[in-house]
């Protein structure tokens, strides 16, 4: 009964459905979905960064094989690392409990993320992280506010600090808010290569998200254009018919 | 040919095919000035069928298993041929069949196709509309989203506002504390079967009493009383071929539409497939801002309209009672229209602005209801709500003092 009451208030209440998020300005991410090559890249980061604690449960190896143009022995190769078959899904080798005891919660399944949080969303959440002592990983996030996870990509990155501006608030009082970040020790990777690896990766996500997209809208045309010509055809006989019609 | 013409003549010695077919399509007469408005119908029939097929498809692959669930869909998204096609056709189907239905409605608005003699039209109508939204409703949970879950919990949690009843009654609805699986299952029964059944009988009784009294038409005037001879009206055409061949048409142009959102923008921009349905249920994390899928809104800003208590009843129950009212009114107009003519074509200016106002007000209350309600929000959806009601409650009223032309003898083309 409780949680009834807590959705209805939750309802009810507009200043806790404006809160957090949302008002942060998200960069365009700008993908490829028919680069191959970015979403090869992209796949090979989310493998070697991603999927030792987030799993893509509803995606095959075969699937991403086939549609990456990449063949599967060298998937077996590159991308399987725990000894799955071809034809399974991109699980996590590591239990779910473990996983929630590290994290204080379970990362999530990243298979439809994209189609959740928008692949925006992503780009710059995944180049948004910023140093935060106060934090269990001692990191922050512009998008995503005290955010669980550590900041996985940071030998790519670097580390960020936080830029503060100061706002006034109704009541007069002041207050430090974090405006931006600013790149204070440098990475592997240039600001410009981290960004097209996060883009690779983000392009990879709304693939995964959805494998039949490019399909889709590739029928999509043929379809029209079939209903088109029926348009006409149909129109004509309407045309026809209804001649003696005064 | 011969064979065949000796087949049905073997059939109609024991059964009316031929019969039938000539008082429902061949020598059914439709008034010959039927206007765009009047594709909607069929198209409705059209998406009822899509969404009878669709689903069937869908039912061979999908588990009604609150840990299987959101897997299933998944599972038919990538892994059976075509799934996806058939998922999008279905999940677009149920907006387009609401779509489809609110323009259907509109047109008996502006036509007064509700008027006498087509009451029980209006009210079989009516039930298809109500059987529908449960439809609609039932079906939105069996993904097993976060939208599906938290959606139907806020539904659900709206018959505990019921006092003395409420709390056992959402309990009952349930079959749980909580929605769970034991939801899920019987939610799944009345998804594919019960409701769909209802609605079939519905959609039956609906053309059966609109074949026995005759369509109406843009002029609001009935064409059976000018018939030639042979007791056809003279404004009448066969339904088939004529409007059989015209629907193909308006068919050809819906599926257009309904092509380019399933290839191209399935989720219709977050309004047919809500962007948080896309994570599985989760029973400990209440998402920030829960709103019903597009063609529930207006009903659910009517809801959230309320936020004063009167005496011992919470604003709360007072918005259930204002919505299920905002739904039950509709049932009753037939005798809240007292205009001379039915028609908008001969109404006068009062009864159009009336319903321009609601019109204006119903979309209004349906953007509202996707948003928070803040306080300029809250505001606007009680003027909506006010105007909506208005344009009911006082139709006896204005519909009597407003204006009318004179109507023609014979339909204008």
């Amino acid at each position: 009964m409780k949680k009834q009451l807590l959705a209805i208030l939750l309802l009810l209440m507009p200043v806790l459905a404006l809160a957090s998020e949302g008002n942060v300005h998200l960069d365009k991410a700008n993908i490829d979905p028919n680069n191959k090559q970015s979403l090869q890249r992209g796949a090979r980061t989310f493998v070697n960064y991603c999927l030792s604690c987030h799993s893509a449960a509803f995606q095959r190896y075969n699937r991403l094989a086939r549609d990456l143009d990449i063949s599967e022995d060298d998937v077996i190769e590159n991308l399987m690392f725990t000894g799955e078959k071809i034809g399974d899904h991109m699980t996590v080798a590591a239990k779910k409990v473990d996983l929630k005891n590290w994290f204080g919660a379970a990362p999530p399944d990243l298979t439809l993320v994209a189609r959740v949080r928008g692949v925006d969303w992503l780009y710059t959440y995944l180049r948004t992280f910023y140093i935060d002592e106060s934090r269990p990983f001692g990191v922050n996030n512009l998008v995503f506010h005290n955010v669980g996870m550590p900041h996985v990509l940071w030998q790519l990155q670097g580390w960020q600090k936080p830029v503060y501006k100061t706002v006034t608030d109704d009541e007069g009082h002041e207050h430090q808010m974090v405006e931006g970040v600013e790149l204070v020790q440098a990475g592997s990777q240039s600001p410009a290569e981290y960004d097209q690896t996060v883009r690779d990766l983000v392009n990879f996500l709304a693939y995964m998200a959805e494998p039949i997209k490019q399909e889709r809208q590739r029928l999509g045309v043929w379809v029209l254009l079939f209903l088109a010509v029926f348009f006409v055809i149909a129109y004509l006989l309407k045309k026809e018919y209804w001649k003696d019609v005064h | 040919m011969g064979m065949l013409i000796s087949l049905r003549d073997w059939i109609d010695a024991r059964f009316p095919l031929t019969k039938m077919w000539e008082e429902h399509l061949s020598k059914y007469y439709a008034p010959k000035n039927f206007n765009f408005w009047y594709f909607f119908g069929s198209l409705a029939l059209l998406v009822l069928v899509i969404q009878i097929i669709t689903g069937i498809f869908l039912t061979m692959n999908y588990k009604p298993d609150a840990n299987l669930a959101f897997a299933s869909v998944e599972y038919i998204m990538r892994d059976v041929n075509w799934g996806w096609l058939i998922r999008y056709m279905h999940s677009t189907g149920a907006s387009a069949f609401f779509i489809v239905v609110y323009l259907h409605m509109f047109r008996g608005l502006l036509y007064g196709s509700y008027r006498k003699p087509r009451e029980l039209i209006w009210i079989f109508g009516m039930m298809i509309y109500l059987a529908l939204m449960a439809e609609a409703f039932f079906g939105y949970l069996l993904p097993w989203g976060q939208m599906s879950y938290w959606g139907a919990q806020v539904i659900i949690s709206l018959f505990g506002a019921i006092p003395v009843i409420g709390d056992d009654l959402s309990l009952w609805i349930r079959g749980d504390f909580v929605i769970s699986d034991a939801t899920l299952n019987r939610f799944f029964a009345f998804h594919v079967i019960a409701v769909p059944l209802v609605l079939l009988i519905l959609v039956v009784l609906h053309i059966l009493a609109l074949h026995e009294v005759g369509s109406n038409n843009p002029d609001g005037i009935e064409i059976k009383k000018n018939k030639d001879e042979n007791g056809i009206p003279l404004d009448g055409i066969p339904f088939h071929p004529y409007y059989t061949v015209k629907d193909i048409v308006g068919v050809v142009v819906f599926l257009m539409v309904f092509a380019i959102v399933i290839f191209f923008v399935p989720d219709g921009g977050g309004y047919f497939l809500e962007k948080p349905n896309f994570e599985p249920a989760d029973p400990l994390k209440t998402p920030p801002h829960i709103a019903p899928v597009w063609y529930f809104t207006p009903y659910y800003a009517i809801l959230r309209a309320v936020t004063i208590d009167i005496g011992p009843l919470s604003a709360k129950f007072l918005g259930v009672i204002l919505m299920g009212s905002a739904v039950v009114i509709l049932f009753f107009l037939p005798w809240l229209d007292r205009g001379a003519v039915k028609s908008i074509r001969y109404r006068g200016s009062v009864y159009k602005t009336m319903l321009a106002l609601f019109v204006l007000a119903f979309i209004m209350l349906g953007y509202l209801g996707t948003q928070p309600p803040t306080g300029v929000k809250t505001t606007l959806a009680q003027i909506g709500t006010a105007i909506y009601f208005a344009f009911f409650l006082l139709m006896p009223w204005y519909t009597k003092i407003d204006k009318t032309k004179p109507v023609p003898e014979r339909v204008t083309s």
